[in-house]
C-alpha cells in the first residue's frame, strides 16, 4: 500500500505517491460533498429502474417507465403531423386556382412540395429540378411549358401523367416517324428551317414546303407548338432534345416522346396540389387565363 | 501560507508525538537519504542516478478521515468602513438585479418597452438603446472579454474585491447571515440556539428562518426570469398559472439554488466550488492589496494584561479572536492569505475596533502589499495602498479592457441599420429561357434593424440590360430596381429572379439595397451570374 505520511507545512496527510519529490495531499472532502456522492449513487441505481439502462443481447433492459427515444421521436412526430393537418385539410379545400391568393398557405404548399418532390420526382427532374437534356427530362424552373405552366395544367399533368398507359385522361399525343419518308437532301432542307424558326441559320424553299405539309399542324406555321397536344414550341431557345443538326435530325426521323407516370394512384390529392405549387413557384409559373380551355380536373374530397 | 523551507527542517526538527527523530532523514536499508524534495538542479551530480529511487518514510498507520467536518460559521456584527462599504454594494447590486426589468424604455410601437430584455423566442437582445440582434453576438463576445478582462483588472489591483463584495454568492451569502441575526439574534445567541435541543421555540424561529430563506429564494429566483419576458406581463401570467413551463421550471431550479447556496453552503461554495480562488492566486503578486496580518507586530500574542506584566515580550496581538468571530467565512486571517478569505475586510474593522480599545495604532489587520509589509517590517518608509492601484500591470489592463470597450462603442455607434444577404441558386446555376436570355434566382435576406416598417428598395448594380422580378413581383413587371417594404426589427426573405439578355457573359455583380427614408442607408452585396457561356 501507499506510504502515507504527514505533510509537514500543511499538517495533512499525503496519499503516498511520489514522483522527483512531487507528492500529492489526500485532504479530505467536506461531508456534504460526500452526501453527493452518496446521492448520485441512489440517482444511478432509480435511473437504472426507471430507464432503459442494462445492454442485454439484442435490447437493453426496458425501464419501468417504458421510455425510449425511438417512442419519444413518434410521439413528436404525431404531434407535428396533427399540426399539420389543419394545414391539409385547408389545402384540401381550397381550389388551386385561388392558392396563390393566399400567400401563407401557398408558402406551406411550397414547402411540402419542395419535399415531396425531393422524394417522388428529383430521380428524373433533378433536385434542382433542372431536368435532363441529355435524358429527355424538361427543366421546370424555365418558362416553356409542353402542356402547359398554370397550376390548374399542373395539376392536371401531375394527376393523368403523360403518356401513361392505362390511364384514360393522360395527356398523350404522337409524333410519328419520319424515317425513310424523306430524301437525304429535302430532309437537310426541313432541319435548316425548323433551325430558321428560332433564328439559327436561314430557311429554304423546300424546307418551307416540307414544314406545311407535315409538321404545321402541329407544330404551328411559325413553330408556335401546341400545347393541347403537347407539341412543343420549335421557335424558342428551349430545345429538349437538342439543337445541333444531328440532333434535330433524329428527333424527325425517330421521335423520342417523353413520359411521365400519373400520381393519382400514388399520392393523395394534397400532396399533388403541394407538388403543383411548388412547380409552378420555381419561376416559369404561369398565371391562370379564365378563358384557355382546360381539362376539368375532380375536385379534392379527403387530404 | 507558510513557505517550505529548506534550511527549516534541518535546524528545527519538527517533532511527532511520542518519538523523537531527524525527519529530515529516512534511514532505508542502511542508507540516510534525505526526505526533502531534491530538485535535479542543486543536485549533486551523483543525485541524478539515486533521483527515482523511492526515498520514501517510515510506513506509519493514520487514522483514516473519509470527510472533513464542517464548522459552522457564526460570524459576529460589526460595524466600520468595510462593513458600512459592504452594506452599500449589497444594496446597489441587489437594487440593480432585482429592479433593472422594471426599468421602461420606449421604443416605438413595434419593439418592446422594457430597458433590459433578452428575447429568446424572437432572438433580440435589447439594453437600454442597444439591440443586438444574433449575428451581432460578438458583441456578447466582447462584453464576456471586457468581463474577464475587468476581473483581471480588479484582482491585479485589489485581489479578491469581487469575491469579498459584489460577487453573487457574497452579497446572498451576506442577505442571508444578516437574516440568521434578525431572527436568531448575534453570534453568541446563535451557537447557543444550534446547541439547544429542538423544542417548540427553537421549532418557531427555525421556521420563520426558513420562510425568510425561501421568500428571499423565490424573489431572486423570480427576478431572473423577469429579464427573459415582459415583466409586468410576465407577473401576472405567473401567477394566474399562464407563463410558460420553462418560467416556472427556472424559478423552481434558482429558488432552490438560492436556499442551498445562500442559506446553508455559503463559505463552502467558495472554497471547495469556485474556480476563482484558485485561478486568482496566479494573478495576485507582491504588489497586488490584499487582507493581511502584520505577524511581525502582532507576534507573539499575548493578552494586555500579560503585556503589561512583561513589557517588550509580546506582540500588538492581544489574541482576542474578534478577526475570528467576525469572519464571514469562518476562516483565522493571522495564518496569512488563504484560500477561504475573500478580502472583505470586516476582520480589519474588527481588530482597528479593538486596537483603539486597547489604545494600540490601527491597521494590525489591514489592506496592504506583500512588498509594503516586508518593507513595513524592516522599517522602511512605505507607499500609500493607493498608489498600489497604480503601476504597468493594472494600468495594461485598464487600457486593454478600455479600448475593447470603446471599440465596441465605436463599433454600435457606426453599425448599419439595413443589411442584405445574397445566396444564388447553384442547382440550376443558370436557366435558358424560351426567349433566349439567361435567369439565375437568387434568395436575398433584406434585414431591417429599425424598430418600424420600412420601404427598401432592391437595385442590380452591373449587369447591363439585366432586370429582376420576385416571389410576389411578376415577370410582367420586371424592373431594375424593386420596392419590398420590411416589417419593423424583422428578416424578409425575397426570392428575385434575375434576366439577362442573351449573350451576356458569367460575371460578378451587385444587389444594393436602401432604405427609402431619411436615413437612406445602404446595403451592398457582391454575387455572380452564371451563363452557359461562361466567363469572357
Amino acid at each position: 500500500m501507499a506510504n502515507k505520511r504527514i505533510d509537514e507545512p500543511t499538517g495533512t496527510e499525503t496519499v503516498g505517491h511520489e514522483w522527483d519529490g512531487i507528492e500529492e495531499l489526500d485532504t479530505p472532502m467536506p461531508r456534504w460533498w460526500l452526501w453527493t456522492l452518496y446521492l448520485t449513487i441512489v440517482w444511478g441505481v432509480v435511473y437504472v429502474i426507471l430507464y432503459p439502462a442494462w445492454p442485454l443481447v439484442d435490447k437493453a433492459t426496458e425501464g419501468v417507465l417504458g421510455w425510449s427515444s425511438r417512442g419519444e421521436l413518434a410521439e413528436e412526430m404525431s404531434v407535428v403531423d396533427q399540426a399539420r393537418a389543419t394545414v391539409r385539410e385547408e389545402l384540401a379545400r381550397i381550389p388551386i386556382e385561388r392558392l396563390p391568393e393566399n400567400s401563407e398557405l401557398f408558402g406551406q404548399a411550397v414547402a411540402g412540395g419542395r419535399s415531396a418532390f425531393q422524394v417522388h420526382c428529383s430521380q428524373c427532374h433533378g433536385s434542382g429540378a433542372a431536368g435532363s437534356q441529355t435524358l429527355g427530362y424538361p427543366n421546370l424552373n424555365d418558362d416553356d411549358w409542353l402542356w402547359g405552366g398554370d397550376l390548374k395544367a399542373i395539376e392536371y399533368t401531375l394527376v393523368n401523367g403523360i403518356r401513361a398507359p392505362g390511364v384514360e385522361d393522360t395527356r398523350t399525343s404522337l409524333m410519328p416517324p419520319f424515317e425513310g419518308a424523306f430524301e437525304p437532301a429535302r430532309l437537310d432542307g426541313l432541319v435548316s428551317h425548323v433551325l430558321s424558326l428560332s433564328g439559327k441559320g436561314a430557311s429554304n424553299g423546300t424546307g418551307v414546303q416540307l414544314y406545311q405539309d407535315n409538321c404545321s399542324v402541329c407544330h404551328g406555321a411559325a413553330g408556335e407548338g401546341n400545347r393541347e397536344l403537347g407539341a412543343p414550341r420549335l421557335n424558342d431557345a428551349i430545345w429538349l432534345y437538342g439543337s445541333s443538326r444531328e440532333q434535330v435530325r433524329d428527333q424527325i426521323l425517330n421521335p423520342k416522346m417523353g413520359r411521365m407516370p400519373h400520381w393519382s394512384e400514388r399520392l393523395d390529392p394534397v400532396t399533388i396540389k403541394m407538388l403543383s405549387a411548388y412547380v409552378w413557384s420555381l419561376g416559369g409559373g404561369e398565371e391562370f387565363v379564365e378563358v384557355a380551355e382546360d381539362p376539368t380536373v375532380e375536385v379534392d374530397e379527403e387530404p | 501560507m507558510k513557505n517550505r523551507d529548506p534550511g527549516r527542517a534541518s535546524s528545527a526538527p519538527p517533532r511527532r508525538e511520542g518519538e523523537e527523530r531527524d525527519w529530515s532523514v529516512v534511514v532505508e536499508d542502511g542508507r540516510a537519504k534525505t526526505n526533502e524534495p531534491v530538485s535535479s538542479a542543486v543536485a549533486e551530480p551523483e543525485a541524478t542516478t539515486l533521483r527515482h529511487e523511492p526515498h520514501e518514510p517510515p510506513r506509519q498507520q493514520l487514522p483514516t478521515k473519509l470527510f472533513e467536518k464542517r464548522t459552522k460559521v457564526h460570524n459576529k456584527r460589526i460595524d466600520g468602513p468595510f462593513r458600512r462599504f459592504k452594506w452599500f454594494v449589497m444594496f446597489v447590486t441587489l437594487a440593480i438585479y432585482y429592479g433593472t426589468p422594471w426599468i421602461r424604455w420606449d421604443r416605438g410601437p413595434y419593439a418592446p418597452d422594457q430597458a433590459v430584455l433578452v428575447d429568446l423566442a424572437n432572438r433580440r437582445f435589447y439594453m437600454f438603446g442597444i439591440e443586438i440582434w444574433p449575428h451581432e453576438f460578438y458583441y456578447v463576445a466582447g462584453l464576456l472579454i471586457m468581463a474577464a478582462l475587468g476581473l483581471f483588472l480588479v484582482t491585479s489591483a485589489v485581489g479578491r474585491a469581487w469575491c469579498g463584495y459584489a460577487c453573487p454568492q457574497t452579497v446572498w451569502t451576506d442577505l442571508f447571515q444578516h437574516v440568521d441575526r434578525f431572527v436568531d439574534g448575534d453570534r453568541n445567541a446563535r451557537m447557543r440556539l444550534d446547541a439547544a435541543p429542538m423544542g417548540p421555540k427553537k421549532f418557531a424561529k427555525r421556521s420563520f428562518k426558513y420562510t425568510i430563506y425561501l421568500v428571499i429564494s423565490f424573489w431572486t429566483g423570480g427576478a431572473w426570469i423577469m429579464y427573459f419576458a415582459d415583466a409586468p406581463t410576465l407577473v401576472r401570467d405567473f401567477w394566474a398559472g399562464e407563463a410558460a413551463p420553462a418560467a416556472y421550471i427556472t424559478v423552481a431550479i434558482l429558488t432552490l439554488t438560492t436556499f442551498t447556496l445562500g442559506g446553508f453552503m455559503r463559505e463552502q461554495v467558495c472554497i471547495y466550488m469556485c474556480p476563482w480562488p484558485r485561478i486568482q492566486t496566479a494573478m495576485m503578486d507582491e504588489k497586488s492589496l490584499l487582507v493581511t496580518y502584520k505577524d511581525w507586530r502582532g507576534e507573539p500574542r499575548g493578552s494586555v494584561k500579560k503585556a503589561e506584566k512583561n513589557p517588550g515580550k509580546f506582540g500588538d496581538c492581544i489574541d482576542c479572536l474578534q478577526c475570528v468571530a467576525v469572519c464571514p467565512t469562518g476562516i483565522d486571517i493571522r495564518e496569512g492569505p488563504q484560500v477561504g478569505c475573500i478580502t472583505c475586510g470586516l476582520c480589519i474593522d474588527a481588530c482597528d475596533k479593538v486596537m483603539a480599545d486597547v489604545g494600540r495604532p490601527r491597521g494590525l489587520i489591514d489592506y496592504a502589499t506583500l512588498e509594503d509589509c516586508e518593507k513595513e517590517a524592516n522599517g522602511e518608509p512605505t507607499r500609500s495602498p493607493w498608489r498600489a492601484l497604480l503601476r504597468p500591470r493594472t494600468l495594461a489592463y485598464f487600457l486593454i479592457w478600455g479600448s475593447i470597450g470603446f471599440a465596441m462603442l465605436f463599433a454600435l455607434g457606426v453599425r448599419n441599420h439595413v443589411g442584405l444577404s445574397v445566396s444564388p441558386d447553384r442547382n440550376p446555376p443558370y436557366i435558358l429561357m424560351s426567349d433566349g436570355s439567361v435567369r439565375n434566382s437568387y434568395t436575398l435576406k433584406l434585414r431591417n434593424m429599425e424598430s418600424r416598417p420600412r420601404e427598401m428598395e432592391i437595385a442590380i448594380e452591373g449587369l447591363p440590360g439585366a432586370l429582376m422580378w420576385t416571389d410576389t413581383i411578376g415577370r410582367d413587371d420586371a424592373a431594375r430596381t424593386q420596392v419590398k417594404t420590411v416589417l419593423a426589427d424583422q428578416v424578409l426573405s425575397v426570392r428575385a429572379y434575375v434576366v439577362a439578355p442573351e449573350g451576356t457573359s458569367t460575371q460578378d455583380f451587385s444587389f444594393s439595397v436602401t432604405s427609402r427614408d431619411e436615413q437612406q442607408e445602404t446595403a451592398t452585396t457582391e454575387t455572380r451570374f452564371d451563363t452557359p457561356g461562361g466567363e469572357e
